[in-house]
């Protein structure tokens, strides 16, 4: 059974339907992209599946022993965190809070994994620092070992690269890359980069407009939606 | 100098001035806690909007005679806090409008009914003394010692137990929803501690002076640490020392107590600025 399936599900918010009837699913194991334009509601479909936003029809099943707090999530940064006092430590520990239960305090155990995820990213040099004086780079990773701590078997990451510079993007697309590959943990990402979605993604859904599509990654680069797409994406940059 | 320590002694001999800094100094202690949050979240105002809402509700309670004004006040507040901590993220009127628009009109209701219904020949008096809480900290029976001191031991002892969440919610409250944390529980709990604790300080500082206690210390320790855990303790230990001088220096000088104690805390934020830079210029 797939892990995650969306039934005819519509997107929105406060009764205004972004998205309708919506069918996909997801697998253990699989790299999905979601690209569309702006306000296409791709933010709102990641919101929907993480619980925060409910649908406006149709169903989201989970299965394979996937339970909804066992899904990590790597957000776009808030203007808050730009002046947050928090150690890197702290970020990251935060992400074990989910494992409590209801103890009041972290014990060894979510202490050990903050520390492993740490250095899976490669931040445990940067533990003692404040989290708002590292790069662009450094920050996500922090924040994505903290969606390590917090997940088990699925990410959700709402445009991991915007802002990076692009070296920083190509090093965060290869550690999710590794992510998915070596840990076997499921990969749902937005993005606005189609060239790197469809390169590193296994399938694409695009949402949005008239435009509809969800297959795998070489059939989305032959289509037509993500021909179309691809080439005003270029043609936009230049 | 010895002559100024007899005096601070005979004083001390006084319950009303043990009294005084025991309440303020607790008082003090809880507001700069939860006060780095409350900075964090941009919520600096709310400190300010709910002790007028606060000033409101006494009014209203001094009108209808109420034997305890505590009855009407403290539900009166935290309804308040909850309603702005709750629509801080959807609502139509956005955080800032919203704490603008309800301190404000508390303020100018308050007023308007003090004075229409008047109870005492003094009214210029009573409202001058309720908003920068002038002496009713000297003022202080034992019951209200006591009251104080379960009340603040009960904060404390909540933000002791939910100092990770609080560190979830404030930092990422998406990220902490969508992980399994009922950030809407936490929210509420805060908004009712925050009430809480702003009835108490109106006793020390009064209502206008309430965000002092509250934004100070926290921007302060800003300046100086960079973790989260190292700001709240020192923003804690700024806001003791500062209520704990300010109302020795209040009694000495015969200065009116809030305004001392923010005084200090002013003079804090300037010398953790300098600081500051020191550090920073060191660091180069």
């Amino acid at each position: 059974m797939a892990q995650l399936t969306c039934l005819h599900v519509s997107l929105g918010y406060e009764g205004k339907t972004v998205v309708s009837d919506l069918n996909f699913s997801v697998n253990a194991g699989d790299y999905l992209c979601v690209v569309g334009e702006n306000g296409s509601g791709k933010s709102t479909l990641i919101k929907t599946l993480l619980n925060l936003v409910q649908p406006v029809g149709g169903r989201i099943l989970t299965g394979d022993g996937l339970k909804q707090n066992e899904i990590g999530y790597l957000p776009q940064q808030t203007a808050i965190q730009r002046d947050f006092p928090a150690s890197v430590r702290e970020v990251v520990l935060s992400g074990c809070l989910n494992r409590c239960g209801s103890r009041p305090f972290y014990g060894r155990e979510e202490k050990k994994l903050a520390q492993d995820n740490m250095e899976k990213m490669s931040v445990a040099s940067l533990s003692g620092r404040c989290y708002r004086e590292l790069s662009g780079g450094q920050q996500q990773r922090v924040l994505l070992a903290r969606a390590l701590c917090a997940a088990r078997k699925m990410l959700l990451l709402d445009e991991p690269v915007s802002g990076l510079d692009p070296k920083a993007a190509c090093e965060m697309y290869e550690l999710i890359k590794r992510l998915n590959h070596d840990d076997g943990i499921t990969v749902i990402m937005i993005s606005h980069d189609v060239a790197s979605a469809v390169k590193y993604a296994g399938h694409i859904l695009h949402i949005g407009g008239r435009a509809f599509f969800f297959g795998t990654a070489e059939d989305y680069a032959k289509s037509r939606a993500g021909r179309t797409f691809a080439f005003a994406e270029r043609s936009g940059e230049a | 100098m010895t002559e100024l320590f007899y005096k601070l002694a005979l004083y001390l001999e006084y319950p009303f001035v043990r009294y005084a800094m025991i309440v303020g100094v607790l008082i003090a202690l809880c507001s700069s806690l939860l006060g780095v949050t409350l900075v964090l979240k941009r919520f600096s105002f709310i400190g300010d909007g709910l002790s007028h809402v606060a000033f409101g509700a006494m009014a209203v309670a001094t009108v209808l005679k109420l034997s305890d004004n505590m009855l009407l006040i403290l539900p009166v507040t935290v309804a308040c806090a909850v309603l702005l901590l709750r629509t801080g993220q959807k609502a139509k009127i956005k955080g800032d409008a919203a704490v603008a628009m309800i301190s404000v009109g508390a303020l100018a209701v308050g007023y308007l009914l003090m004075n229409v219904f008047a109870t005492s020949a003094n009214i210029t008096g009573d409202v001058c003394s309720t908003l920068f809480g002038s002496t009713s900290i000297l003022t202080l029976t034992q019951t209200e010692v006591f009251l104080c001191i379960g009340m603040s031991v009960l904060v404390i002892g909540v933000f002791i137990l939910m100092y990770n969440r609080i560190f979830a919610i404030t930092f990422d409250e998406e990220f902490a929803a969508a992980t399994g944390t009922r950030t809407r529980l936490y929210n509420l709990l805060l908004a009712v501690i925050i009430a809480v604790i702003i009835v108490l300080a109106m006793n020390l500082v009064g209502s206008l002076l309430i965000s002092a206690l509250v934004i100070f210390p926290a921007l302060s320790a800003m300046r100086v640490f960079k973790g989260f855990r190292p700001v709240i303790l020192c923003s804690g230990a700024v806001s003791v020392v500062s209520a704990a001088l300010g109302i020795l220096v209040s009694i000495l000088a015969g200065t009116p107590v809030g305004s001392t104690i923010v005084a200090l805390d002013i003079l804090v934020f300037g010398a953790f600025c300098l600081a500051e830079r020191i550090i920073g210029g060191l660091q180069k």
